[in-house]
């Protein structure tokens, strides 16, 4: 101690106090998830059937059959040809290289994490618009989310909940999440000021001003949140493989472990092809909701 | 007298971070400026007190920024006030809570915007059925009187096009269309024509006086041009910085206004076309009554002018001057007085406006004789009483006035 000074050495905490810090924090948690790990399994079962349900069905289902009710799914929501005929080539390619199987077990969880961050993430979002001290709470919150290394928070999840598919959804959905709140708070702050007030005016109470004027007034920009969760989800689909969630992320994770470049890259390419038509189907979905607006009026 | 329909009593506004903290002070009487530099709030309204009558049109006319919306807010209580008094229709609206307040805002009054407030993803008929969809109003019902009030303001055959589709001018007849659909007695209109191009403004003003023929609802209208609230108003009350510097008749604005900035506002006003009859005719001096030529041009002689209005039991008749009857009694002082003395004059309702007898009251030597719808005699109009309306206020000193053309 006495030849080293504060003023050349930070005066750091002693080694063995840390080591007691850590430890402490480390069994406390331990215990918590050997005595409530259970309960919480348990409270996400029925996520967890849903799941097995839904990667089911898309895998026992023929193959031409999924094609086309996604197809289907993809003109209604669109109305482009263009855009369906390519989501099929895609797919058809994805099959004809093998990876059909992991395809469908990606496209099961992306659909699960996206409806799940879409419920959570709307009212969360609506709450952080009606008041600034839930925003100035919710706002750090979501920061911590979006830039903690995702392997972080990854540690706790597995020793709570171990290695499988709902650790992997919810580890995706913490990632993911953010946009979704972040647009829709801010897309409702956005509202024209007098649209809002006219309601208010005709005596349009809390849930008619929300759901007659904010909502479908923010649409735009939560659609454009939606959009990014989606992308961020996929994105976060190779770090969930280490968890233990099957898909297009386990080739990804295995080729770069063994060194295998064309399996990385088709696999890589296959998550490439289903972003882009997330992206592309939900772009074209909001833009036609939106037509009426003219962009005449609007600033 | 009866209440007064629409009442504010000693109404303060505040704006800031601890408005009840600001209220001393402004009670105090420190100004709006001094206000904002010591403590950084923003004095919106000051000791407002006004009287609303129903079935007229009160107008509230100020510079941008002296808080007229402000005020119009809290009518319908969009905005809170820091301190006063609201009562509409013998209903205290500072007491109602959230659910009254709601259907207080639902059936009594209905609101128009200066940037039209319409809602982009709703259709013009939904927008115009929108006070009856937050009602709760079924379907039908709804679509039967949007469609109504739709064809009232113009736009049938617009019902299933959106707002952007259609002009302002346009948009701001859906939203007078969506006020008028509720049945709501009393409708605020904050600058709702302001943003229009100034012909369609006019037709709008127009399309506002015609439907209020019909509907006698109780209109609060804002603007911050003298013109319309001249054309508009029945009562016109006028704020600068907050305060209500007047309030009164259009033409006791014009004629007696209350401070150097209503004159200020005023000065720049046609008169002639803002002023009615009534507002500027003496009361009648010179009455002739007698039956004959002869008894008239006595009692014509005793007059100190050479003419006078010949009223019988039946109400007024016509002018007579002292040459015609002097040429008359020549001929038969004992003829009984009647058309072929009087003048070729025609007399001038109360309610016109000044512009319109300005060429016949300068023609005639003699003031014009003012007769009311009944037939009576009721006032006279000389050219010197026009001149000094149409001159600027009096009593500022050092200004020469014409009036002595007369
Ligand atoms: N929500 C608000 N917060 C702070 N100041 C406001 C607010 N609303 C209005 N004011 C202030 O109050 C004054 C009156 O505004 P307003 O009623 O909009 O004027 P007008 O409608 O006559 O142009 C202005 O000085 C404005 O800056
Ligand atoms: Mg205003």
């Amino acid at each position: 101690m006495a030849e080293s000074s504060w003023f050349t050495d930070f005066p750091a905490m002693e080694r063995s106090d840390l080591l007691t810090i850590r430890k402490t924090l480390d069994a406390g948690y331990r215990e918590f998830s050997r005595t409530y790990g259970d309960l919480i399994e348990s409270f996400f079962d029925p996520l967890l059937s849903f799941l097995v349900w839904f990667e089911k069905l898309l895998l026992a289902s023929p193959w031409w059959a999924v094609i086309l009710a996604i197809t289907f799914l993809v003109y209604t929501a669109s109305r482009s040809a263009r855009l369906s005929v390519a989501v099929m080539i895609a797919f058809l390619l994805i099959g004809y290289f093998g990876m059909w199987d992991n395809t469908m077990r990606t496209l099961s969880i992306i659909t699960v994490c996206t409806i799940l961050s879409i419920a959570l993430g709307i009212p969360i979002g609506i709450m952080m618009s009606r008041s600034d001290r839930v925003q100035s709470i919710v706002t750090p919150v979501l920061d911590i989310m979006q830039t903690m290394p995702a392997f972080v928070y990854l540690i706790p999840v597995v020793m709570l909940l171990g290695i499988g598919k709902v650790p992997g959804v919810i580890a995706v959905v913490i990632y993911a999440i953010p946009p979704v709140i972040r647009l829709t708070n801010l897309g409702i702050r956005l509202v024209d000021k007098e649209v809002l007030e006219a309601a208010t005016a005709y005596g349009a109470n809390a849930w008619q001003r929300l759901t007659g004027v904010q909502l479908p007034l923010s649409l735009p920009t939560i659609m454009a949140g939606i959009n990014q969760t989606i992308m961020m989800a996929l994105a976060m689909v190779v770090i969930a493989s280490m968890i233990g969630v099957k898909g297009l992320g386990q080739p990804v994770l295995k080729s770069i472990t063994n060194q295998y470049f064309t399996l990385g890259l088709f696999n890589g390419l296959a998550i490439v092809a289903l972003a882009i038509m997330f992206d592309r189907v939900s772009q074209a979905y909001a833009k036609r909701t939106q037509r009426h607006l003219g962009g005449a009026q609007h600033d | 007298m009866t209440d007064p329909f629409i009442k504010i009593e000693g109404l303060y506004k505040i704006f800031g971070t601890d408005p009840e903290s600001v209220l001393p002070q402004v009670l105090e009487g420190r100004s709006k400026d001094e206000i904002l530099s010591e403590t950084g709030h923003t004095l919106g309204l000051k000791d407002i007190n006004l009287s609303i009558e129903k079935g007229r049109i009160f107008v509230i006319m100020g510079l941008s920024g002296c808080g007229k919306s402000t005020l119009i807010r809290h009518f319908n209580r969009l905005v809170e006030p820091t301190k006063g008094q609201i009562t509409v229709d013998g209903v205290d609206v500072m007491h109602l809570n959230r659910k009254q307040l709601e259907s207080f805002r639902r059936h009594k009054m209905s609101m128009v915007f200066q940037r039209f407030g319409l809602m982009p993803h709703h259709t013009v008929l939904e927008n115009v059925a929108y006070g009856l969809w937050v009602q709760n109003v079924d379907k039908k019902t709804r679509t039967e009187k949007a469609k109504q009030w739709l064809k009232s303001v113009g736009l049938a055959g617009y019902e299933e096009q959106y707002p952007s589709q259609l002009s302002g001018g346009q948009q701001q007849r859906v939203g007078l269309a969506r006020a008028l659909c509720t049945d709501a007695d009393i409708l605020l209109m904050d600058e709702a024509f302001s943003a229009l191009d100034p012909l369609i403004r006019s037709e709008m003003q127009d399309q506002l006086i015609e439907l209020q023929e019909k509907l006698h609802k109780t209109i609060i209208f804002i603007t911050h041009d003298l013109d319309e609230a001249l054309r508009l108003g029945d009562r016109i009350a006028i704020l600068k910085d907050g305060e209500l510097i007047q309030e009164g008749a259009p033409a006791e604005i014009l004629l007696h206004p209350a401070s150097d900035y209503v004159e200020a506002f005023v000065r720049d006003v046609n008169r002639a076309r803002a002023l009615t009859v009534e507002t500027v005719m003496k009361p009648p001096a010179f009455r002739i009554t007698a039956e004959t030529i002869g008894e008239a041009l006595e009692q014509m002689r005793r007059l100190p002018v050479d003419y006078g209005y010949y009223v019988s039991d039946k109400g007024y008749q016509g002018v007579i001057v002292q040459e015609t009857l002097e040429e008359a009694v020549k001929e038969d002082a004992a003829d009984s007085v009647s058309e072929q003395v009087f003048e070729e004059v025609a007399a001038i309702a109360p309610e016109s406006l000044l512009e319109e007898v300005l060429p016949e009251t300068l023609d005639k030597d003699y003031p014009l004789p003012v007769v009311d719808s009944g037939g009576g005699l009721c006032g006279q109009l000389s050219r010197s009483s026009i001149a000094d309306a149409l001159c600027e206020p009096q009593g500022k000193e050092g200004e020469p006035q014409g009036k002595e053309a007369a």
